[in-house]
Protein backbone atom coordinates (compact mmCIF):
# COMPACT_ATOMS: atom_id res chain seq x y z
CA UNK A 1 0.00 0.00 0.00
CA UNK A 2 2.64 2.55 0.98
CA UNK A 3 4.89 1.68 -1.69
CA UNK A 4 1.56 2.17 -4.19
CA UNK A 5 0.95 5.76 -2.65
CA UNK A 6 4.61 6.17 -3.69
CA UNK A 7 4.56 5.62 -7.14
CA UNK A 8 1.10 7.26 -7.31
CA UNK A 9 3.06 10.76 -5.99
CA UNK A 10 6.06 9.67 -8.90
CA UNK A 11 3.70 9.60 -12.00
CA UNK A 12 1.89 12.50 -10.76
CA UNK A 13 5.75 14.19 -10.71
CA UNK A 14 6.49 13.17 -14.02
CA UNK A 15 2.67 13.95 -15.17
CA UNK A 16 2.68 17.14 -14.07
CA UNK A 17 5.81 17.60 -16.64
CA UNK A 18 3.78 16.36 -19.27
CA UNK A 19 1.04 18.15 -18.66
CA UNK A 20 2.97 21.74 -18.23
CA UNK A 21 4.05 20.63 -21.87
CA UNK A 22 0.77 19.59 -22.97
CA UNK A 23 -0.81 22.89 -21.77
CA UNK A 24 1.50 24.86 -23.94
CA UNK A 25 0.58 22.95 -26.85
CA UNK A 26 -2.80 23.62 -26.32
CA UNK A 27 -2.57 27.66 -25.53
CA UNK A 28 -0.83 27.38 -29.36
CA UNK A 29 -3.33 24.96 -30.51
CA UNK A 30 -6.50 27.47 -29.31
CA UNK A 31 -4.97 30.53 -30.92
CA UNK A 32 -2.64 29.49 -34.22
CA UNK A 33 -4.69 26.32 -34.84
CA UNK A 34 -1.84 23.91 -35.24
CA UNK A 35 0.52 21.65 -33.22
CA UNK A 36 3.43 23.22 -32.17
CA UNK A 37 5.92 20.47 -32.80
CA UNK A 38 9.04 22.64 -31.85
CA UNK A 39 7.50 23.21 -28.15
CA UNK A 40 9.89 19.97 -27.29
CA UNK A 41 13.12 21.62 -28.42
CA UNK A 42 11.96 25.26 -27.40
CA UNK A 43 12.18 23.76 -24.12
CA UNK A 44 15.36 22.23 -24.14
CA UNK A 45 16.76 25.44 -25.57
CA UNK A 46 15.68 27.61 -22.47
CA UNK A 47 16.86 24.45 -20.35
CA UNK A 48 20.13 24.61 -21.96
CA UNK A 49 20.39 28.66 -21.11
CA UNK A 50 19.38 27.88 -17.52
CA UNK A 51 22.67 25.40 -17.74
CA UNK A 52 24.95 27.95 -18.84
CA UNK A 53 23.54 30.73 -16.50
CA UNK A 54 24.22 28.46 -13.72
CA UNK A 55 27.05 27.24 -15.35
CA UNK A 56 28.58 30.68 -15.33
CA UNK A 57 27.46 31.13 -11.34
CA UNK A 58 24.45 32.10 -11.24
CA UNK A 59 22.20 29.78 -8.02
CA UNK A 60 19.52 28.07 -8.95
CA UNK A 61 16.30 30.34 -8.26
CA UNK A 62 17.76 33.61 -10.04
CA UNK A 63 18.76 31.38 -13.26
CA UNK A 64 15.17 29.76 -12.91
CA UNK A 65 13.11 33.16 -13.11
CA UNK A 66 15.63 35.03 -16.20
CA UNK A 67 15.32 31.38 -18.17
CA UNK A 68 11.68 31.92 -17.76
CA UNK A 69 11.96 35.49 -18.95
CA UNK A 70 14.45 34.79 -21.70
CA UNK A 71 11.59 31.67 -22.61
CA UNK A 72 9.17 34.32 -22.80
CA UNK A 73 10.85 36.89 -24.83
CA UNK A 74 12.21 34.21 -27.40
CA UNK A 75 8.53 32.63 -27.71
CA UNK A 76 7.17 36.37 -28.69
CA UNK A 77 10.15 36.64 -31.32
CA UNK A 78 9.56 33.23 -32.72
CA UNK A 79 6.20 34.22 -33.13
CA UNK A 80 6.75 37.56 -34.54
CA UNK A 81 9.25 36.19 -37.03
CA UNK A 82 8.45 32.74 -37.85
CA UNK A 83 4.61 32.35 -37.81
CA UNK A 84 3.77 35.96 -39.08
CA UNK A 85 4.53 35.62 -41.98
CA UNK A 86 2.99 32.44 -42.84
CA UNK A 87 -0.12 33.34 -40.06
CA UNK A 88 -2.70 33.32 -43.05
CA UNK A 89 -1.32 30.17 -44.86
CA UNK A 90 -3.38 26.84 -44.76
CA UNK A 91 -2.70 24.54 -41.31
CA UNK A 92 -0.31 21.99 -42.93
CA UNK A 93 2.09 25.11 -44.14
CA UNK A 94 2.30 26.33 -40.45
CA UNK A 95 2.85 22.82 -39.32
CA UNK A 96 5.74 22.44 -41.34
CA UNK A 97 6.97 25.53 -40.10
CA UNK A 98 7.08 24.24 -36.88
CA UNK A 99 8.94 21.19 -37.67
CA UNK A 100 11.57 23.48 -39.62
CA UNK A 101 11.64 25.48 -36.47
CA UNK A 102 12.39 21.82 -34.52
CA UNK A 103 15.55 21.55 -36.54
CA UNK A 104 16.76 24.37 -36.40
CA UNK A 105 16.74 24.63 -32.41
CA UNK A 106 17.56 21.12 -32.13
CA UNK A 107 20.90 21.90 -34.71
CA UNK A 108 21.51 25.41 -32.98
CA UNK A 109 21.82 23.32 -29.52
CA UNK A 110 24.15 21.46 -30.40
CA UNK A 111 26.45 23.72 -32.04
CA UNK A 112 26.49 25.79 -28.98
CA UNK A 113 26.74 23.29 -26.64
CA UNK A 114 27.62 20.17 -28.09
CA UNK A 115 25.54 16.58 -28.37
CA UNK A 116 27.40 15.40 -24.77
CA UNK A 117 25.18 14.37 -21.59
CA UNK A 118 25.02 17.04 -19.29
CA UNK A 119 23.84 17.01 -15.51
CA UNK A 120 21.36 19.35 -14.31
CA UNK A 121 21.11 20.68 -10.89
CA UNK A 122 18.02 20.01 -9.13
CA UNK A 123 16.66 22.74 -6.71
CA UNK A 124 15.16 20.14 -3.95
CA UNK A 125 17.12 18.23 -1.95
CA UNK A 126 17.88 14.78 -2.57
CA UNK A 127 16.06 12.86 0.54
CA UNK A 128 12.57 11.85 1.16
CA UNK A 129 9.83 12.36 3.77
CA UNK A 130 7.88 9.58 5.27
CA UNK A 131 4.27 10.32 6.11
CA UNK A 132 2.49 7.39 7.90
CA UNK A 133 5.24 4.63 6.44
CA UNK A 134 4.93 5.98 3.02
CA UNK A 135 8.15 7.38 1.47
CA UNK A 136 7.53 10.55 -0.59
CA UNK A 137 11.14 11.69 -2.55
CA UNK A 138 11.02 15.27 -1.94
CA UNK A 139 12.04 15.91 -5.55
CA UNK A 140 8.89 14.80 -6.96
CA UNK A 141 6.67 16.86 -4.81
CA UNK A 142 8.88 19.63 -5.53
CA UNK A 143 8.67 19.18 -9.20
CA UNK A 144 4.91 18.83 -8.76
CA UNK A 145 4.72 22.01 -6.71
CA UNK A 146 6.42 24.42 -9.43
CA UNK A 147 4.81 22.84 -12.50
CA UNK A 148 1.09 23.29 -10.18
CA UNK A 149 1.72 26.44 -9.25
CA UNK A 150 2.92 27.67 -12.64
CA UNK A 151 -0.50 25.79 -13.92
CA UNK A 152 -2.40 27.90 -11.40
CA UNK A 153 -0.70 30.98 -11.86
CA UNK A 154 -1.34 31.18 -15.60
CA UNK A 155 -4.96 30.03 -15.09
CA UNK A 156 -5.23 33.19 -12.86
CA UNK A 157 -3.60 35.32 -15.49
CA UNK A 158 -6.25 34.18 -17.80
CA UNK A 159 -9.02 33.81 -15.27
CA UNK A 160 -8.78 37.93 -13.90
CA UNK A 161 -6.40 40.44 -16.04
CA UNK A 162 -7.89 42.28 -19.23
CA UNK A 163 -5.27 41.16 -21.35
CA UNK A 164 -6.03 37.47 -20.21
CA UNK A 165 -9.47 37.88 -21.24
CA UNK A 166 -8.46 39.52 -24.54
CA UNK A 167 -6.29 36.37 -25.16
CA UNK A 168 -9.03 34.28 -24.90
CA UNK A 169 -11.43 35.89 -26.71
CA UNK A 170 -8.86 36.05 -29.60
CA UNK A 171 -8.47 32.38 -29.51
CA UNK A 172 -12.03 32.03 -29.78
CA UNK A 173 -12.47 35.01 -32.66
CA UNK A 174 -10.12 37.30 -33.54
CA UNK A 175 -12.05 39.13 -36.12
CA UNK A 176 -14.64 39.90 -33.88
CA UNK A 177 -11.84 40.67 -31.26
CA UNK A 178 -9.92 43.25 -34.02
CA UNK A 179 -13.33 45.04 -34.22
CA UNK A 180 -12.91 45.62 -30.69
CA UNK A 181 -9.61 47.31 -30.63
CA UNK A 182 -7.29 44.14 -29.21
CA UNK A 183 -4.54 43.96 -30.76
CA UNK A 184 -4.52 40.22 -32.49
CA UNK A 185 -0.92 40.22 -33.45
CA UNK A 186 0.65 40.65 -30.48
CA UNK A 187 -2.00 38.68 -28.35
CA UNK A 188 -1.02 35.62 -30.48
CA UNK A 189 2.70 36.44 -29.69
CA UNK A 190 1.90 36.76 -26.22
CA UNK A 191 0.63 33.15 -26.79
CA UNK A 192 3.94 32.24 -28.18
CA UNK A 193 5.46 33.47 -25.01
CA UNK A 194 3.39 31.72 -22.32
CA UNK A 195 4.41 28.89 -24.39
CA UNK A 196 7.35 28.93 -24.12
CA UNK A 197 6.98 29.72 -20.37
CA UNK A 198 5.53 26.65 -19.65
CA UNK A 199 8.24 24.66 -22.13
CA UNK A 200 10.88 25.96 -19.88
CA UNK A 201 9.58 24.79 -16.43
CA UNK A 202 8.95 21.37 -18.09
CA UNK A 203 12.49 21.49 -19.32
CA UNK A 204 14.00 22.63 -15.99
CA UNK A 205 11.87 20.58 -13.69
CA UNK A 206 12.65 17.55 -16.06
CA UNK A 207 16.29 17.72 -16.63
CA UNK A 208 17.34 16.67 -13.26
CA UNK A 209 16.36 13.31 -13.71
CA UNK A 210 16.02 12.81 -17.65
CA UNK A 211 19.57 14.80 -17.95
CA UNK A 212 20.68 17.33 -20.34
CA UNK A 213 21.35 16.54 -24.09
CA UNK A 214 19.71 17.89 -27.62
CA UNK A 215 16.61 15.03 -27.62
CA UNK A 216 15.49 15.50 -23.42
CA UNK A 217 12.35 16.46 -24.51
CA UNK A 218 11.09 14.08 -27.35
CA UNK A 219 9.78 11.00 -25.56
CA UNK A 220 8.05 14.07 -22.79
CA UNK A 221 6.96 15.98 -25.92
CA UNK A 222 4.83 12.34 -27.29
CA UNK A 223 3.45 12.08 -23.74
CA UNK A 224 2.44 15.84 -23.97
CA UNK A 225 0.87 15.32 -26.91
CA UNK A 226 -0.85 12.19 -25.76
CA UNK A 227 -2.05 14.28 -22.60
CA UNK A 228 -3.15 17.17 -24.69
CA UNK A 229 -5.07 15.09 -27.07
CA UNK A 230 -6.32 12.88 -24.10
CA UNK A 231 -7.54 16.13 -22.48
CA UNK A 232 -9.20 17.20 -25.69
CA UNK A 233 -6.80 19.01 -27.26
CA UNK A 234 -8.93 22.53 -26.67
CA UNK A 235 -9.27 22.04 -23.46
CA UNK A 236 -6.48 23.94 -20.65
CA UNK A 237 -8.02 21.72 -17.78
CA UNK A 238 -7.81 18.75 -20.27
CA UNK A 239 -4.33 19.20 -20.82
CA UNK A 240 -3.52 19.51 -16.99
CA UNK A 241 -5.89 17.07 -16.22
CA UNK A 242 -4.72 14.48 -18.99
CA UNK A 243 -0.87 14.96 -18.24
CA UNK A 244 -1.00 14.30 -14.26
CA UNK A 245 -3.56 11.10 -15.59
CA UNK A 246 -1.10 9.65 -17.67
CA UNK A 247 2.03 10.27 -15.75
CA UNK A 248 -0.14 8.45 -12.77
CA UNK A 249 -1.40 5.48 -15.18
CA UNK A 250 2.01 4.94 -17.28
CA UNK A 251 4.02 4.97 -13.96
CA UNK A 252 1.50 2.49 -12.11
CA UNK A 253 1.65 0.17 -15.28
CA UNK A 254 5.29 0.13 -15.92
CA UNK A 255 5.50 -0.98 -12.31
CA UNK A 256 3.16 -3.96 -11.55
CA UNK A 257 2.68 -4.80 -14.95
CA UNK A 258 5.41 -7.24 -15.62
CA UNK A 259 5.55 -7.07 -19.29
CA UNK A 260 5.41 -3.32 -19.70
CA UNK A 261 8.38 -2.49 -17.61
CA UNK A 262 10.36 0.69 -18.74
CA UNK A 263 10.29 -0.37 -22.64
CA UNK A 264 7.12 -0.71 -23.52
CA UNK A 265 5.96 2.66 -21.40
CA UNK A 266 5.78 4.19 -24.80
CA UNK A 267 3.32 2.49 -26.61
CA UNK A 268 1.63 2.04 -23.31
CA UNK A 269 0.86 5.66 -23.09
CA UNK A 270 -0.55 5.36 -26.67
CA UNK A 271 -2.94 2.21 -26.33
CA UNK A 272 -4.11 3.89 -22.92
CA UNK A 273 -4.81 6.89 -25.51
CA UNK A 274 -6.12 5.06 -28.49
CA UNK A 275 -8.72 3.22 -26.36
CA UNK A 276 -9.92 6.66 -24.75
CA UNK A 277 -10.26 7.95 -28.04
CA UNK A 278 -12.43 5.34 -28.96
CA UNK A 279 -14.53 5.68 -25.96
CA UNK A 280 -14.63 9.55 -26.05
CA UNK A 281 -13.66 10.71 -29.50
CA UNK A 282 -13.49 14.45 -28.58
CA UNK A 283 -11.31 13.48 -25.51
CA UNK A 284 -12.10 13.76 -21.37
CA UNK A 285 -12.82 17.87 -21.92
CA UNK A 286 -13.12 18.61 -25.19
CA UNK A 287 -15.64 20.07 -27.50
CA UNK A 288 -17.54 17.80 -29.67
CA UNK A 289 -16.52 18.87 -33.15
CA UNK A 290 -20.06 19.09 -34.95
CA UNK A 291 -20.14 19.03 -38.64
CA UNK A 292 -22.96 21.02 -40.20
CA UNK A 293 -23.67 19.32 -43.80
CA UNK B 1 -19.10 68.65 -42.12
CA UNK B 2 -21.01 65.14 -41.58
CA UNK B 3 -19.18 62.74 -39.15
CA UNK B 4 -19.01 60.12 -41.25
CA UNK B 5 -17.96 60.39 -45.06
CA UNK B 6 -17.56 57.85 -48.32
CA UNK B 7 -16.62 58.79 -51.37
CA UNK B 8 -15.92 57.21 -54.47
CA UNK B 9 -15.28 54.26 -52.20
CA UNK B 10 -14.05 50.89 -53.94
CA UNK B 11 -13.64 47.54 -51.88
CA UNK B 12 -12.91 44.05 -52.85
CA UNK B 13 -11.64 40.65 -51.69
CA UNK B 14 -8.69 39.25 -53.63
CA UNK B 15 -9.92 39.82 -57.61
CA UNK B 16 -13.62 39.97 -56.70
CA UNK B 17 -14.59 43.86 -56.35
CA UNK B 18 -17.75 44.11 -54.42
CA UNK B 19 -17.61 47.95 -53.95
CA UNK B 20 -18.00 49.98 -57.39
CA UNK B 21 -18.74 53.10 -55.71
CA UNK B 22 -20.17 54.12 -53.14
CA UNK B 23 -20.75 57.98 -51.73
CA UNK B 24 -22.34 58.28 -48.63
CA UNK B 25 -22.37 61.01 -44.90
CA UNK B 26 -23.82 60.51 -41.55
CA UNK B 27 -24.37 63.43 -39.89
CA UNK B 28 -23.93 63.64 -36.13
CA UNK B 29 -26.99 62.53 -34.57
CA UNK B 30 -28.75 60.73 -37.51
CA UNK B 31 -29.53 57.26 -38.12
CA UNK B 32 -29.44 56.14 -41.73
CA UNK B 33 -30.45 52.96 -42.76
CA UNK B 34 -28.41 50.81 -45.69
CA UNK B 35 -30.34 48.74 -48.45
CA UNK B 36 -30.48 46.66 -50.86
CA UNK B 37 -30.61 42.43 -52.20
CA UNK B 38 -28.17 39.59 -51.05
CA UNK B 39 -24.72 40.18 -51.99
CA UNK B 40 -25.35 44.00 -52.73
CA UNK B 41 -22.19 44.94 -50.73
CA UNK B 42 -24.01 46.70 -47.38
CA UNK B 43 -22.01 44.25 -45.29
CA UNK B 44 -18.93 45.23 -47.36
CA UNK B 45 -19.53 49.21 -47.24
CA UNK B 46 -19.34 48.53 -43.11
CA UNK B 47 -16.27 46.88 -43.70
CA UNK B 48 -14.91 49.61 -45.57
CA UNK B 49 -15.70 52.30 -42.77
CA UNK B 50 -14.44 49.22 -40.07
CA UNK B 51 -10.78 48.68 -42.18
CA UNK B 52 -11.26 45.49 -42.38
CA UNK B 53 -11.69 44.65 -46.44
CA UNK B 54 -8.63 46.15 -48.51
CA UNK B 55 -10.47 49.69 -50.06
CA UNK B 56 -9.86 52.41 -51.96
CA UNK B 57 -11.05 55.85 -52.00
CA UNK B 58 -12.53 58.74 -49.34
CA UNK B 59 -13.33 57.72 -45.96
CA UNK B 60 -13.56 59.87 -43.29
CA UNK B 61 -14.68 60.11 -39.95
CA UNK B 62 -14.60 63.24 -37.27
CA UNK B 63 -13.11 65.27 -40.68
CA UNK B 64 -10.08 62.27 -40.16
CA UNK B 65 -9.35 59.73 -43.16
CA UNK B 66 -9.35 56.87 -42.07
CA UNK B 67 -7.37 55.61 -44.89
CA UNK B 68 -4.61 53.86 -43.73
CA UNK B 69 -5.77 52.70 -40.39
CA UNK B 70 -5.75 49.97 -38.56
CA UNK B 71 -9.27 48.13 -37.74
CA UNK B 72 -7.63 48.55 -33.70
CA UNK B 73 -7.05 51.97 -34.29
CA UNK B 74 -10.36 53.01 -36.10
CA UNK B 75 -12.75 51.40 -33.23
CA UNK B 76 -10.32 53.52 -31.04
CA UNK B 77 -12.09 56.73 -32.69
CA UNK B 78 -15.28 55.85 -31.38
CA UNK B 79 -16.45 53.28 -34.26
CA UNK B 80 -18.57 50.50 -32.81
CA UNK B 81 -19.11 47.49 -35.56
CA UNK B 82 -21.10 45.05 -34.98
CA UNK B 83 -20.70 42.73 -37.55
CA UNK B 84 -22.85 40.26 -39.37
CA UNK B 85 -23.28 36.97 -37.33
CA UNK B 86 -23.05 39.69 -34.46
CA UNK B 87 -19.14 38.72 -33.46
CA UNK B 88 -20.10 37.43 -30.12
CA UNK B 89 -17.83 34.92 -27.58
CA UNK B 90 -19.52 31.89 -27.35
CA UNK B 91 -17.47 30.36 -25.25
CA UNK B 92 -17.47 33.35 -22.61
CA UNK B 93 -19.46 34.60 -20.30
CA UNK B 94 -22.20 37.21 -20.76
CA UNK B 95 -20.15 39.27 -18.72
CA UNK B 96 -16.92 38.82 -20.36
CA UNK B 97 -18.80 39.59 -23.76
CA UNK B 98 -19.50 43.03 -21.97
CA UNK B 99 -15.95 43.36 -20.63
CA UNK B 100 -14.10 42.91 -24.03
CA UNK B 101 -16.92 45.95 -25.15
CA UNK B 102 -15.09 48.44 -22.85
CA UNK B 103 -11.57 47.17 -24.10
CA UNK B 104 -10.99 49.81 -26.11
CA UNK B 105 -11.33 52.70 -23.65
CA UNK B 106 -9.34 50.44 -21.17
CA UNK B 107 -11.40 47.85 -19.60
CA UNK B 108 -11.26 48.11 -15.82
CA UNK B 109 -12.76 51.52 -15.68
CA UNK B 110 -14.85 51.44 -18.74
CA UNK B 111 -16.59 48.46 -17.45
CA UNK B 112 -17.43 50.22 -13.93
CA UNK B 113 -18.65 53.52 -15.27
CA UNK B 114 -20.63 52.16 -18.24
CA UNK B 115 -22.16 48.96 -17.24
CA UNK B 116 -24.98 50.28 -15.37
CA UNK B 117 -26.16 52.77 -18.17
CA UNK B 118 -25.75 49.92 -20.61
CA UNK B 119 -28.16 47.30 -18.28
CA UNK B 120 -30.60 49.86 -17.67
CA UNK B 121 -31.57 49.14 -21.50
CA UNK B 122 -31.26 45.35 -21.16
CA UNK B 123 -32.30 44.64 -17.26
CA UNK B 124 -32.34 40.94 -18.13
CA UNK B 125 -28.20 40.72 -18.90
CA UNK B 126 -27.57 41.61 -15.26
CA UNK B 127 -29.31 37.79 -14.09
CA UNK B 128 -27.76 36.02 -16.87
CA UNK B 129 -24.27 37.91 -16.57
CA UNK B 130 -22.42 34.25 -15.75
CA UNK B 131 -23.77 32.35 -18.14
CA UNK B 132 -21.72 31.33 -21.69
CA UNK B 133 -23.08 33.53 -24.21
CA UNK B 134 -23.43 30.97 -26.50
CA UNK B 135 -26.54 29.30 -24.66
CA UNK B 136 -28.38 33.02 -25.22
CA UNK B 137 -31.14 32.81 -27.71
CA UNK B 138 -30.93 34.58 -30.61
CA UNK B 139 -32.59 37.96 -30.07
CA UNK B 140 -30.74 37.60 -26.39
CA UNK B 141 -27.49 36.91 -28.54
CA UNK B 142 -28.19 40.42 -30.90
CA UNK B 143 -29.34 42.13 -27.71
CA UNK B 144 -26.03 41.08 -26.27
CA UNK B 145 -24.21 42.17 -29.32
CA UNK B 146 -25.91 45.84 -29.00
CA UNK B 147 -24.90 46.23 -25.84
CA UNK B 148 -21.36 45.57 -26.07
CA UNK B 149 -21.00 47.80 -28.81
CA UNK B 150 -22.27 50.62 -26.24
CA UNK B 151 -20.26 49.57 -23.44
CA UNK B 152 -17.62 51.78 -25.17
CA UNK B 153 -19.82 54.77 -25.59
CA UNK B 154 -19.48 55.04 -29.44
CA UNK B 155 -19.33 57.99 -31.09
CA UNK B 156 -21.10 56.10 -34.37
CA UNK B 157 -22.97 52.50 -34.16
CA UNK B 158 -23.02 50.55 -37.16
CA UNK B 159 -25.14 47.52 -37.01
CA UNK B 160 -25.22 44.52 -39.81
CA UNK B 161 -28.46 42.94 -40.36
CA UNK B 162 -29.39 42.73 -36.43
CA UNK B 163 -33.05 41.83 -37.64
CA UNK B 164 -31.70 38.56 -39.28
CA UNK B 165 -33.20 34.77 -38.58
CA UNK B 166 -35.43 36.46 -35.31
CA UNK B 167 -39.21 36.64 -34.26
CA UNK B 168 -40.52 40.46 -35.39
CA UNK B 169 -41.71 41.34 -31.58
CA UNK B 170 -37.84 41.15 -30.82
CA UNK B 171 -37.17 42.92 -33.91
CA UNK B 172 -39.23 45.70 -33.12
CA UNK B 173 -37.42 45.81 -29.54
CA UNK B 174 -34.16 46.10 -30.70
CA UNK B 175 -35.14 49.09 -33.07
CA UNK B 176 -36.83 50.59 -30.32
CA UNK B 177 -33.64 50.45 -28.18
CA UNK B 178 -31.90 52.00 -31.09
CA UNK B 179 -34.35 54.69 -31.62
CA UNK B 180 -34.31 55.54 -27.74
CA UNK B 181 -30.25 55.47 -27.89
CA UNK B 182 -30.74 57.68 -30.84
CA UNK B 183 -33.28 60.23 -29.54
CA UNK B 184 -32.12 60.15 -25.60
CA UNK B 185 -28.32 60.24 -25.98
CA UNK B 186 -27.97 61.56 -29.69
CA UNK B 187 -26.09 58.53 -30.70
CA UNK B 188 -25.51 58.36 -34.47
CA UNK B 189 -26.12 54.33 -36.49
CA UNK B 190 -25.38 53.40 -39.30
CA UNK B 191 -27.81 50.24 -39.93
CA UNK B 192 -27.25 47.75 -42.58
CA UNK B 193 -31.16 45.80 -42.74
CA UNK B 194 -32.97 43.63 -45.42
CA UNK B 195 -35.90 44.00 -43.41
CA UNK B 196 -36.37 47.67 -45.29
CA UNK B 197 -39.87 48.27 -43.38
CA UNK B 198 -38.63 48.71 -40.05
CA UNK B 199 -35.45 50.36 -40.93
CA UNK B 200 -37.14 53.01 -43.31
CA UNK B 201 -39.44 53.55 -40.02
CA UNK B 202 -36.39 53.94 -37.89
CA UNK B 203 -34.00 55.80 -39.87
CA UNK B 204 -34.17 59.73 -40.91
CA UNK B 205 -32.54 58.78 -44.51
CA UNK B 206 -30.99 55.60 -46.28
CA UNK B 207 -29.31 54.58 -49.23
CA UNK B 208 -30.00 51.50 -51.25
CA UNK B 209 -27.69 49.94 -52.44
CA UNK B 210 -27.61 47.64 -56.30
CA UNK B 211 -24.16 45.66 -56.69
CA UNK B 212 -21.91 47.75 -55.17
CA UNK B 213 -23.17 51.05 -56.09
CA UNK B 214 -25.56 53.22 -54.50
CA UNK B 215 -29.06 53.65 -56.57
CA UNK B 216 -31.60 55.48 -54.70
CA UNK B 217 -31.01 57.95 -51.44
CA UNK B 218 -33.07 59.93 -49.61
CA UNK B 219 -35.47 60.80 -46.76
CA UNK B 220 -36.53 57.43 -44.94
CA UNK B 221 -40.44 58.72 -45.45
CA UNK B 222 -39.55 59.31 -49.02
CA UNK B 223 -38.10 55.88 -50.14
CA UNK B 224 -41.12 54.40 -48.44
CA UNK B 225 -43.16 55.94 -51.03
CA UNK B 226 -40.75 55.64 -54.11
CA UNK B 227 -42.40 53.04 -56.12
CA UNK B 228 -38.90 50.87 -57.09
CA UNK B 229 -38.01 51.03 -53.33
CA UNK B 230 -41.77 49.99 -52.31
CA UNK B 231 -41.58 46.95 -55.47
CA UNK B 232 -38.16 45.80 -54.92
CA UNK B 233 -38.11 46.04 -50.38
CA UNK B 234 -40.86 46.39 -49.05
CA UNK B 235 -43.05 44.02 -50.98
CA UNK B 236 -46.36 45.81 -52.33
N1 LIG C 1 -15.12 37.05 -47.94
C1 LIG C 1 -15.50 37.23 -49.22
N2 LIG C 1 -14.75 36.72 -50.23
C2 LIG C 1 -15.10 36.90 -51.52
N3 LIG C 1 -16.18 37.57 -51.90
C3 LIG C 1 -16.98 38.09 -50.96
C4 LIG C 1 -16.68 37.94 -49.57
N4 LIG C 1 -17.65 38.56 -48.86
C5 LIG C 1 -18.50 39.06 -49.76
N5 LIG C 1 -18.11 38.79 -51.03
C6 LIG C 1 -18.80 39.20 -52.27
O1 LIG C 1 -18.91 40.61 -52.26
C7 LIG C 1 -20.18 41.02 -52.73
C8 LIG C 1 -20.85 41.89 -51.69
O2 LIG C 1 -21.07 41.11 -50.52
P1 LIG C 1 -21.67 41.68 -49.17
O3 LIG C 1 -21.48 40.63 -48.14
O4 LIG C 1 -21.12 43.01 -48.91
O5 LIG C 1 -23.21 41.80 -49.53
P2 LIG C 1 -24.45 42.12 -48.59
O6 LIG C 1 -25.17 43.23 -49.22
O7 LIG C 1 -24.02 42.29 -47.19
O8 LIG C 1 -25.30 40.78 -48.75
P3 LIG C 1 -26.21 39.99 -47.68
O9 LIG C 1 -27.50 40.69 -47.64
O10 LIG C 1 -26.34 38.63 -48.29
O11 LIG C 1 -25.48 39.99 -46.40
C9 LIG C 1 -20.94 39.75 -53.05
O12 LIG C 1 -20.85 39.53 -54.42
C10 LIG C 1 -20.21 38.67 -52.30
O13 LIG C 1 -20.28 37.46 -52.98
MG1 LIG D 1 -24.34 41.24 -45.44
Amino acid sequence: MAEFAQQIVSGLASGAIYASLALALVLIYRSTDVINFAQGEMATFTTYTAWSLMHHGMSYWPAFALTLAIAFAGGVAVERVVIRPVERRPELVIVIVTIGLLLTINATIGWIWGADVKAFDSPFPNNTWDVHSVTISVQDVGTLGVCLLTVFLLWGFFRFTTVGLAMRAVAINPNASRLLAVRVGWMLALGWGLAAVLGAVAGMMAAPTVFLDPSMMLVILIYAFAAAVLGGIDSPAGAVVGGLSLGVVINLLSRYVNFVGTELRLPTALAVLLVVLIIRPQGLFGHKVVRRV
Amino acid sequence: MPLLELSGVEARYGPIKALHDVTLTLDDGEVVALLGANGAGKTTTLRAISGTVRRSGNVSFGGRSLGRRSPESIAKLGIAHVPEGRGLFPELTVWENLRMGAYVRGERKTIRAEAPRVLGYFPWLEERKTQQAGTLSGGEQQMLALARALVSRPRLLMLDEPSLGLAPTIVAEIFRIVRELNTEDGLSVLVVEQNAKIALESSARAYVLEVGRVAVEGASAELERHEGVRKSYLGY
